[in-house]
């Protein structure tokens, strides 16, 4: 199974040494035998007999990350859909694409993609479905970017780009608390300690953080905004990733969780109030499109929607019509793309009110959207597949739990009237997306190019999906004991071998279609007259705009937060600093009650320190208040000798003997740059800063002093200079401690401040020395 | 620095140098058994020459001490890193200090310390970079 993940990934390697023959061959020509080849392979295991397989190759074993397959009836489902139509959208796009695009990065990314979609929906190790969800996420941002030269492909890659990913760490977050709660990074593992999880206080923050992930990766409400902008992608990629596969990775997320979640009221509460009003607004919304994938995409969403709402349900009949209609939603949402991309490749332009009477000179296209579309629609007809799975989902709806509070048996009675609203609006965009291009008058003035009939090889994918459509309409349980119940029941064990009927009596779900078909046909026609109701709802309100309007108050905040602070002012920075270690060292000293103050260990002051102290007291206030810079230079002179006069008292000849010549060379140093120096000016502060900037010196002064005595106040070891001591002599062989300290005991202190001091005169040498450019100054 | 006349100082100069010259290698001798050391002597010998420079001017330091003090900064670091590293012969750890107490005629009985040769590396060093320090800034005509 391993082999066939990342078969795509393997042959993408040498994708850009076959592209470099592309205009002798197209390089689609041999990518294509990729995704048949394990459509093949996973075709083999369909079968009434079905036993998941199960293999493991080990990665990180030492974290429990490891390539875990494992191959269920809904892997089975996805992965054949994944290939099926990968291998289908690849041949038409060996038509769609010509060969002076850059074909090797198109297949590249499209390879990369499959391996990925593959992966997610094979794993059954959590991070590893993350890793295949991030490679998604990437590739998919490099499809929707492909045409990377249009403003509004970059702009939409980013959009899907920050929302997926969004989404898909909010999962990673999810995941890993699954994986700490259950102690194991298996799904399956996970899903039979559902009574673990089920009581565990994280379990509301789980869910969130999934659902998360799996709204904005199947463009849920509100996420949905970044689908209608993917749809700048080249038209295989998004009758691809964003109709039958990508956009169902959530929709897949969603499913192999609900094992976990599926008793959990808010499961049932979130996951259903999501999936119906994305359903509701999408399908509302869709109606208003004037761009063929603009509808279809809306579509998608809608029908994503209804996927969702009927897994967030959880019943038996919900999850087998969610399955069915993950299949059919494939067929005729991957047919209807392909149709509008060769709208788009033979007439030049998407736009329906450029579009018209195109029956007559594109039949073949017309026949096939007749099906797609009627089959969205749900018309009842025998040979549509939609039909059976909107059914499917008005049984589902009419039959849901009534447990649980007031809440849920309200929304339990809700449920199916919202559900056929959303079908009317599914059913007007149908039909307004199939007459809407292909009768009414034509408009050749309109059109860029003079429409014909596409070539037999780009109609050849539609024309496999239509089939699926109509074969499926006509025998709707051919998968059913073989592929589909083996995949409900990957979600519910208690799913039964169902028959689907076209006929199945008067029950209140035909009269709900019968219901949806004749609104939607007096809505559909009359759409002139009541499309004005845009103006009101959404009127100018758009998530796009909300998403814009974000983005772009985020980079001004964030910019004027940076600017707020980062002034260049180093006055500023310095009392940031200076606040800051101000405020912790005090919390820190409070919180741990290290304020101490004893006065038992102090020796005695006498009158020659009080009188040297005074002095250096004096001279550091006057530095405040003196403005003329030669005397500053004498004044702080004073207290550097005052310190050196404190070393004689307290008897450390080598510090004193140091300190006096240290002070003196500064001092010199400091009158040698007299000269240079600035004027010093009386800074005009505003009375608040000065106020500040005295508050911040007295506090620091004062916790440093606080801090000092608490120092000396607590004496929690005896010293070591004992050690010295005794040790100086009969170690060191001299006499004076500190010099033996300096360069034997702790040489290599002594080792690296001559360095510092080597590498301060070399630098100051250089300084003045290399002067590269004398107007720099 | 330019060129000063300046009788009084110069006759100073030519005797209060060398009463610094000794003092500071009193000090740096010294160091091991009462105040001083590496680093108070290499500053007092780098007064003693900066006094001259002060008194003479550049030009004829220069010419009575051909020597580079830039250079003296490796030469200094040179000196206390090989002795460092001498303790690795012995195979002991770096930086190990060893000391004996030897006979010379004239002198007596004197102790001679490897911790004296890493002061020696610390006392050039220290005049290496006084001196460098005090006359790039002093000379700098540029600004």
């Amino acid at each position: 199974m391993i082999f066939a993940v990342f078969l795509p990934l393997l042959f993408a390697i040498i994708v850009p040494f076959l592209s470099k023959a592309k205009h002798k061959i197209h390089t689609g020509i041999f990518v294509v035998f990729i995704p048949l080849a394990i459509f093949l392979y996973f075709i083999r295991f369909i079968g009434d007999d079905f036993t998941p397989l199960q293999q493991t190759y080990n990665w990180i074993p030492s974290l429990g990350i490891n390539f875990d397959f494992y191959l269920d009836g809904l892997s089975l489902l996805f992965v054949l859909l994944i290939s099926g139509i990968g291998t289908l959208v690849v041949f038409y796009s060996i038509y769609y694409l010509h060969v002076s695009e850059k074909l090797g990065h198109f297949y590249v990314y499209l390879l990369m993609f499959m391996t990925a979609m593959l992966g997610v929906v094979l794993s059954d190790n959590v991070y590893l479905l993350y890793t295949f969800w991030e490679l998604t996420s990437i590739s998919s941002f490099l499809l929707i970017g492909f045409w990377n030269h249009r403003e509004r492909s970059r702009y939409g890659a980013q959009k899907s780009m920050l929302i997926t990913i969004f989404g898909g760490l909010s999962m990673l977050g999810g995941l890993i608390l699954l994986s700490i709660i259950t102690e194991t990074t298996s799904i399956r593992m996970m899903i039979e300690q559902v009574d673990t999880i089920l009581t565990s206080n994280y379990l509301p923050l789980i869910l969130v953080l999934i659902l998360l992930g799996a709204f904005t990766k199947s463009a849920q409400f509100p996420f949905h905004i970044w689908l209608p902008d993917a749809m700048e992608a080249p038209t295989p990629v998004s009758a691809y990733l964003h109709s039958a596969t990508m956009v169902k990775a959530g929709i897949y997320l969603i499913a192999r969780f609900s094992p976990i979640f599926s008793t959990y009221e808010w499961f049932f509460i979130i996951v259903s109030i999501v999936g119906i009003v994305t359903m509701i607004w999408a399908s509302y919304m869709a109606v208003r499109q004037t761009d063929l994938k603009g509808i279809l995409a809306f579509s998608t969403v809608s029908q994503l929607g209804m996927i969702m709402a009927m897994l967030g349900f959880g019943t038996e009949a919900a999850i087998f019509a969610a399955v069915f209609h993950i299949l059919n939603h494939a067929t005729f949402k991957g047919s209807l793309f392909m149709i509008a991309g060769i709208i788009d490749h033979e007439t030049g332009t998407r736009d329906i009110r450029k579009l018209g009477g195109l029956l007559t000179l594109m039949p073949i296209s017309a026949t096939l959207a007749l099906f797609g579309t009627f089959s969205m629609a749900g018309v009842p007809l025998p040979f549509l597949n939609g039909f059976y799975s909107k059914e499917l989902f008005f049984d589902a709806t009419l039959d849901l739990e009534q447990s649980g509070g007031s809440f849920i048996s309200f929304l339990s009675e809700a449920i199916p009237y919202l559900a056929v609203f959303a079908s009317i609006f599914t059913f007007v965009y149908s039909m307004y997306l199939f007459f809407g291009v292909f009768t009414g008058p034509k408009k050749l003035e309109l059109l860029p190019k003079k429409p014909h009939e596409a070539p037999i090889g780009m109609l050849l994918s539609p024309i496999v999906l239509v089939l699926g459509v109509i074969v499926i309409g006509l025998f709707p349980n051919l998968l059913n004991g073989s592929l589909l119940t083996h995949a409900a029941q990957a979600v519910n064990q208690a799913v039964e071998l169902e028959h689907v009927h076209f006929w199945h009596g008067f029950v209140p779900a035909l009269y709900m279609s019968l219901i949806v078909v004749i609104i939607g046909l007096i809505l559909f026609l009359t759409r002139k007259k009541w499309s004005n109701i845009y103006h009101v709802l959404p009127g100018k309100f758009s998530f796009n705009k909300v998403y814009d309007k974000g983005i772009e108050k985020l980079d001004t905040y964030s910019t004027s937060v940076t600017n707020s602070y980062m002034t260049g002012s180093l006055k500023l920075y310095m009392s940031i600093i200076l606040a800051v270690i101000l405020l912790a060292t005090f919390f820190v000293m409070y919180a741990t009650d290290g304020f101490v103050l004893k006065t038992d260990n102090l020796a005695d002051i006498n009158l020659i320190d009080l009188a040297v102290v005074f002095i250096m007291v004096l001279a550091a206030i006057a530095t405040i208040f003196v403005h003329n810079k030669l005397a500053l230079i004498i004044i702080t002179g004073i207290v550097g000798f005052g310190i050196s006069i404190l070393f004689v008292i307290f008897r450390a000849p080598d510090l004193a003997l140091t300190q006096l010549v240290v002070e003196t060379i500064s001092m010199a140093l400091f009158l040698l740059a007299y000269y240079h120096l600035p004027e010093l000016r009386k800074i005009k502060d505003t009375a608040k800063t000065t106020t500040l900037n005295t508050i911040l010196a007295v506090g620091i002064g004062t916790l440093i002093t606080m801090v000092g005595i608490a120092a000396h106040s607590s004496n929690w070891f005896a010293t070591i200079s004992d050690y010295f001591v005794e040790t100086s002599y009969k170690l060191g062989g001299g006499h004076n401690i500190v010099n033996v300290i300096l360069v034997d005991m702790r040489g290599l202190d002594t080792l690296f401040e001559i360095t510092v001091l080597g590498i301060a005169a070399l630098a100051i040498y250089g300084l003045i020395k290399v002067r590269k450019n004398k107007e720099a100054e | 620095m330019e060129k000063p006349n300046n009788l009084i100082l110069q006759t100073a100069t030519s005797l209060i140098a060398f009463i610094l010259l000794g003092f500071s290698i009193y000090l740096f001798m010294a160091g091991h058994n009462s105040p001083g050391g590496g680093f108070v002597g290499g500053l007092v010998t780098a007064a003693a020459i900066v006094l001259l420079y002060m008194a003479y001017g550049i030009d004829f330091v220069n010419k009575i001490l051909p020597i580079n003090f830039r250079v003296l900064i490796p030469i200094g670091l040179l000196v206390a890193l090989l002795t460092s590293m001498g303790s690795f012969i012995f195979d002991v750890p770096f930086l190990s200090h060893t000391f004996g107490y030897f006979e010379f005629p004239f002198f007596g009985e004197v102790e001679l310390a490897t911790a004296m040769l890493f002061d020696l590396g610390v006392y050039l060093t220290v005049v290496g970079v006084t001196v460098t320090i005090i006359i790039s800034i002093a000379n700098d005509k540029a600004a």
